[in-house]
């Protein structure tokens, strides 16, 4: 009798609990999972959104390794991620810098946040604005210093370390605030401790700091080689044909244009597939190299 | 306060130490706001850009405070181009995914994380694991299935996936619905409270805070979107408004009109900046939550 009353109450709430989670199931079916199948089952086939889809095998990825056009967008996509490095290094600073409590904290963290939060899109026009060869900020502010700069946007050179360059300046406050909470998070008396045994600010840094915010290091890291990965809308904005000799292209922008612009949909599809398998590798590969070399303090 | 606090303690200890670390102190200072101008520097460069005439544009050397400051230009974007549906639409679109996406989103995460029900862990991590799988990959059979049912040059295939929540919020609210004593929701069963009167008279309540931290993430990561709305987006007038000023730059560059395309995106800009500015504190406390607990 009691058991019965019980698994009634359970069945009860059980109905509750799928009727709340069928929204999200919902969509991850309609919006996630079933594209998903149909991205790989269309990188088999000449897709071109209007025929019948022929299934030609891997046909599509053969063309892919010997498409120049490809290696150069993987290859400008790669390059692009060095600002990931510099970014991470910058904010770190920045955010010991800000631990110290001093004078005009907040502030800071305010100003070195806006970027973050401004559109994508207005602040590539912005860039694409200040780095006008003639009239541009970026070179006004270099003739100060008696440099006279480049035609950033149009020279096959400069275009990857103008787009790294506005990266680092649009993600760094992200970053130094997660850093900041991390350094906050670190107890006060490790360091005393280490002031004890007679350590410098550097071993400090080395033995307690590094190693406490290994982890928020760790998610920068995955976060922006997912993010970097994926760079577009910069490259669409500043760059509309894919930059001088298609040196700005990124891999995603060679997607959108042979989808969009050719519909050549499943080749577009192969390639995307490869991209997603690249990040899932890395992302892979990073949580492995974690769990090596973490360790736990309590 | 804690920590200028223990730094007084530390200061005690001896005078040269004392001099030592204020005058660290002032060159952080000066290396911090060396670094603020920076970052500020070309936000403050679009809006002086915006104010001046278009010949003050290419003065050399370049004027920060134009002499005669004109507001000419906010007044002209407007018929320049479809600016005001482009707000209206990016309106449209991110108040109702993150009102009903909020809605959804919370509904599952308290299931999550206060409910029974079998395949709980699978399920959660089967959603986790769309996380994993980057848009690019998505967009092209998103694409045609949307274009199948009629639904390019409109603002829906923006808003429906959203609709159904978002796993990012789930996950976020979950962890924090871990620290609510399940005895609240153990109480209210037995005063005899439905699951809909749970969620909406305890839950709810209490995860309000981390709800609309999330919520104007949410908002602001729409309202900034590009790449979704230029896949479906045609007709200038269903543009939104990240579109909008693209296509300002991209038609009025060729005239060097750059106080028109400076005005334009100056008004891209502003609503998330003064959203930030009311909830700068919730928005970097959960940052910074985000990043410790991810």
């Amino acid at each position: 009798m009691k058991t019965k009353t019980i698994s009634k109450l359970y069945r009860t709430e059980q109905r509750y609990a799928y009727l709340f989670v069928a929204a999200p199931v919902i969509g991850f079916f309609l919006f996630a999972f079933v594209p998903l199948m149909y991205s790989v089952y269309g990188a088999f086939t000449n897709w071109n959104g209007l025929g019948q889809m022929k299934f030609i095998g891997f046909e599509n990825f053969v063309n892919l390794f010997k498409d120049e056009y490809f290696y150069k967008s993987m290859y400008n996509t790669l390059f692009m991620m060095i600002g990931i490095p510099i970014g991470i290094v910058l904010a770190l600073l920045l955010a010991l810098a800000l631990n110290r409590g001093i004078f005009g904290t907040n502030t800071f963290r305010v100003i070195y946040y806006i970027p973050v939060i401004s559109s994508i899109a207005a602040v590539s026009i912005l860039w694409q604005w200040a780095y006008n060869g003639d009239y541009g900020l970026v070179n006004q502010f270099l003739a100060l210093i008696g440099i006279d700069g480049p035609n950033w946007l149009q020279n096959t050179d400069t275009v990857k370390p103008a787009l790294i360059l506005m990266a680092i300046w649009k993600g760094l406050g992200y970053t130094m605030l997660l850093y900041l909470a991390a350094l906050q998070s670190v107890p006060k008396s490790f360091y005393e401790a280490a002031k004890l045994d007679g350590a410098n600010a550097w071993q400090s840094f080395l033995h307690i700091t590094l190693p406490m915010v290994k982890p928020v290091t760790f998610f920068i890291i995955v976060t922006n080689i997912i993010g970097g990965a994926q760079i577009f809308t910069e490259i669409n904005v500043m760059t509309p044909t894919g930059g001088p000799e298609y040196s700005s292209a990124s891999a995603v922008f060679y997607i959108w244009q042979k989808s969009f612009g050719n519909f050549q949909l499943g080749y577009a599809s192969a390639m995307a597939l490869v991209l997603g398998l690249f990040i899932f590798i890395v992302t892979l590969l990073q949580f492995r190299m974690n769990e090596k070399s973490s360790f736990d303090l309590d | 306060m804690q920590l200028a606090l223990s730094r007084k303690k530390e200061n005690v200890e001896t005078m040269s130490m004392k001099k030592k670390d204020r005058i660290t102190d002032f060159f952080i200072f000066i290396f911090l706001s060396v670094g603020a101008v920076v970052m500020i520097a070309p936000l403050l460069w679009m809006v002086s850009t915006s104010l001046k005439s278009k010949e003050d544009v290419f003065a050399l050397p370049p004027v920060w405070i134009p002499t005669d400051i004109s507001f000419s230009k906010y007044t002209e974007i407007w018929s320049m181009g479809p600016l005001l549906s482009g707000i209206s639409n990016s309106l449209i679109v991110a108040l109702s995914v993150t009102i009903v996406g909020t809605f959804t989103s919370s509904l599952a995460a308290f299931a999550f994380a206060k409910l029974n029900f079998r395949g709980k862990n699978k399920i959660f991590l089967l959603l986790f694991a769309s996380v994993m799988i980057p848009y690019p990959v998505l967009m092209i059979p998103q694409f045609m299935m949307f274009s199948s049912i009629g639904w390019v040059d409109t603002l829906l295939p923006l808003i429906v996936p959203g609709l159904f929540g978002n796993i990012f919020m789930i996950f976020f609210l979950r962890q924090f619905l871990n620290s609510i004593p399940n005895s609240i929701i153990e109480a209210a069963k037995i005063d005899g409270c439905s699951y809909f009167q749970i969620f909406y008279k305890i839950i709810f309540p209490l995860i309000k805070p981390a709800v609309a931290a999330q919520l104007i993430l949410w908002f602001m990561a729409i309202w900034n979107d590009y790449l979704g709305p230029i896949l479906y987006l045609n007709s200038p007038e269903k543009q939104t408004l990240q579109l909008v000023i693209a296509n300002f730059n991209a038609s009025y560059a060729i005239q060097s009109d750059y106080p028109l395309i400076m005005a334009a995106s100056v008004v891209a800009l502003l609503p998330m900046l003064i959203v930030f500015m009311i909830f700068q504190k919730q928005i970097i406390e959960s940052i910074a939550i985000s990043g410790v607990k991810g």
